[in-house]
């Protein structure tokens, strides 16, 4: 599903080069659970971002479902990402001025489905999270845990093959934490999504099928199948 | 959904938003007030007919020219009417209650001025008595005056006191047309000069010149002015237009000033706009990260920006262009006559709207490029 190949990424701050993952090779399977875990500054995120599309690698492919994304052109890679990513943010993301069930409906205005279609999936994701209750409500209505939920619900709303989750229950409380991370069992034994989830919460990343560690950008060998 | 969610950023911050329109709109209202000031310093100008010439003494207004040249110049070819009339300079009551008021062949003169609309009666009224005068609307309504009453001016130029009868009142045919002058009887004039000032009699201070053609005009001036060369009153014969506009040169520092003013105005709508953009597409940058990430494109973002930079200098330039016509009748009553026309014209309101449109705009492409420019892991780091 996702095939990493030496893979180099570096920031410049001022006349320093930061050399943030060294030569990174992974594979992750489809329907995979995987956790990515490591201390803070160990190039996690980064790595997540690169496979989502978010960001360009300075060396290395990332192939997804055979498509090199390093060769996509900007806007080739914010279609590419509309129609096979979904994302999950630490901090929700959801945007203020919109209301739940706008928020959901937000990713399909890209698509080409009517009026009707946008609103059936929009009911039926809401309905995934359970917050079908909730659709007029705006994100400062709503608790963290909520926001999570509808933040997911606007993940999985196009149906995307993989979800990326950075930090998903950073921000949350134990209860909000075990309701997201149970959601996100659902969708991935329910639903067959791909999910790499970076955190630096063993108690989350528990929850992955595997778990891959980074440190200083170099991801260990001591990858572990955390249900084994 | 793009409408709505520009709406919605439009008005995130109410009191900021509120704050900017209002300043948008005070902006657009001085900067159309500016405007028609220019407007009203041009009246003049605006009104004047490509038919008509004015004939003066070449040295300045102030020397007159002989009567005699009347007959000379009808003789002119292309010269199909001929008026003339001196400049009274007299006052009602008060010194304050000025106004421009001249002396004039009757006949001749409302031949050349159609654009005043007078009834029949009151034309015959005029005509027939040697005391009676002929004012405009604007004028009469100043000082409550009706048509059979008794008005007294007081002469500055020429002193004493000057009786008239109100005997017709004027209203423009069109906007741009003077309703605040005042004209009597060049005899009436003429005769008491003949016995307060004998010397000053069967003088005019100008001709006005009825023409064929509007594009005989230089020629038929050249030869009027030629008729007179080398005699003891020269004379320097011009379009009405040409004549109006050396009055309006006397005020050009001004007029430059006022037109430097609106222009400092139209930056400064631009900085407020800009201000208030840039504020609060920097609070925004994760969010437009987060369009970025689901997928949607730079022009998606740059359209939000300067959709929302647009609506609110729209709707500030509309109540700015709203408050004009109300702040224009009260600023013109505030001056008097000392702007007789005193109208927004449609050009005022099509500058305000440029003027807008390009503020709307200019306002949000910066904010839009920065917007589109940032990195999606650079804006999505701004969170939390």
């Amino acid at each position: 599903m996702v095939s990493v190949q030496n893979v180099t990424k570096t920031y410049k701050r001022g006349n320093e080069v930061i050399s943030v993952l060294k030569d990174i090779s992974l594979n992750i399977g489809q329907g995979e659970y995987l956790a990515l875990m490591g201390p803070s500054g160990s190039g996690k995120s980064t790595l997540l971002n690169l496979i989502a599309g978010l960001d360009r690698a300075d060396a290395g492919s990332i192939e997804v479902d055979g498509i090199d994304i390093a060769m996509l052109s900007e806007s080739e890679l914010a279609r590419w990402r509309a129609a096979n990513v979904g994302f999950i943010f630490q901090f929700y993301n959801l945007i203020p001025v919109l209301t739940a069930y706008e928020n959901v409906e937000l990713p399909l205005i890209l698509t080409s489905l009517s009026g009707r279609e946008r609103k059936e999936h929009v009911y039926t994701a809401l309905k995934a999270v359970n917050m079908e209750d909730r659709l007029r409500h705006y994100p400062s209505q709503l608790s963290g845990g909520q926001q999570q939920r509808v933040a997911i619900a606007r993940a999985i709303v196009t149906d995307p093959a993989i979800l990326v989750a950075d930090e998903p229950t950073g921000d949350l409380d134990r209860v909000s934490a075990e309701i997201v991370l149970e959601l996100m069992d659902r969708l991935n034994k329910d639903m067959g999504k791909t999910i790499i989830m970076v955190t630096h919460d063993p108690w989350a990343g528990n929850r992955a099928h595997n778990m891959k560690h980074l440190d200083k950008g170099v991801l260990s060998n001591d990858d572990q199948d955390s249900h084994s | 959904m793009m409408i709505k969610i520009l709406i919605r950023n439009a008005f995130r911050h109410k009191l900021r938003s509120v704050l900017t329109i209002a300043g948008i709109a005070i902006a657009v209202l001085a900067y159309g007030l500016l405007h028609t000031v220019i407007d009203a310093w041009y009246a003049g100008v605006a009104a004047s007919s490509a038919n008509r010439l004015v004939t003066r003494n070449s040295i300045s207004l102030v020397f007159r020219l002989p009567l005699s040249y009347r007959e000379k110049i009808r003789s002119a070819d292309g010269v199909k009417i001929v008026s003339y009339g001196n400049w009274f300079g007299g006052y009602y009551k008060d010194e304050k209650d000025f106004f421009a008021n001249f002396a004039v062949e009757p006949v001749s003169y409302l031949k050349l001025y159609p654009e005043y609309k007078i009834s029949e009666n009151e034309t015959t009224s005029f005509l027939k008595n040697r005391k009676g005068c002929l004012v405009g609307k604007k004028l009469a309504d100043r000082f409550g005056w009706a048509v059979g009453d008794s008005i007294t001016l007081v002469g500055t130029i020429y002193p004493g006191k000057w009786e008239f009868v109100l005997s017709a009142v004027y209203e423009g045919k069109h906007k741009n047309v003077d309703e605040t002058m005042f004209f009597f009887h060049w005899d009436y004039f003429n005769e008491t000069m003949k016995k307060v000032r004998p010397f000053s009699a069967d003088n005019v201070g100008f001709y006005i010149i009825g023409i064929d053609r509007p594009e005989n005009a230089a020629g038929i001036a050249e030869a009027i002015d030629a008729m007179f060369k080398n005699s003891l009153a020269e004379t320097l014969t011009e379009t009405e237009k040409a004549f109006q506009l050396g009055f309006v040169a006397m005020s050009e520092a001004i007029l430059k000033a006022v037109q430097l003013v609106s222009f400092v105005i139209i930056v400064i709508i631009l900085i407020v706009v800009a201000n208030t953009m840039v504020m609060s597409v920097r609070e925004r940058t994760a969010e437009y990260a987060i369009f970025k990430t689901i997928g949607f494109s730079g022009g998606y973002i740059a359209t939000l920006i300067i959709g929302e930079s647009m609506m609110i200098t729209l709707i500030g330039g509309i109540l700015g262009i709203s408050a004009t016509y109300p702040a224009a009748i009260a600023f013109s009553n505030a001056v008097g006559t000392y702007f007789p026309v005193f109208n927004i014209t449609g050009k005022t309101i099509f500058m305000d709207a440029v003027v807008i449109i390009i503020v709307g705009l200019s306002a949000g492409i910066l904010p839009a490029w920065r917007a589109m420019s940032v990195r999606i892991s650079e804006g999505l780091r701004k969170i939390g």
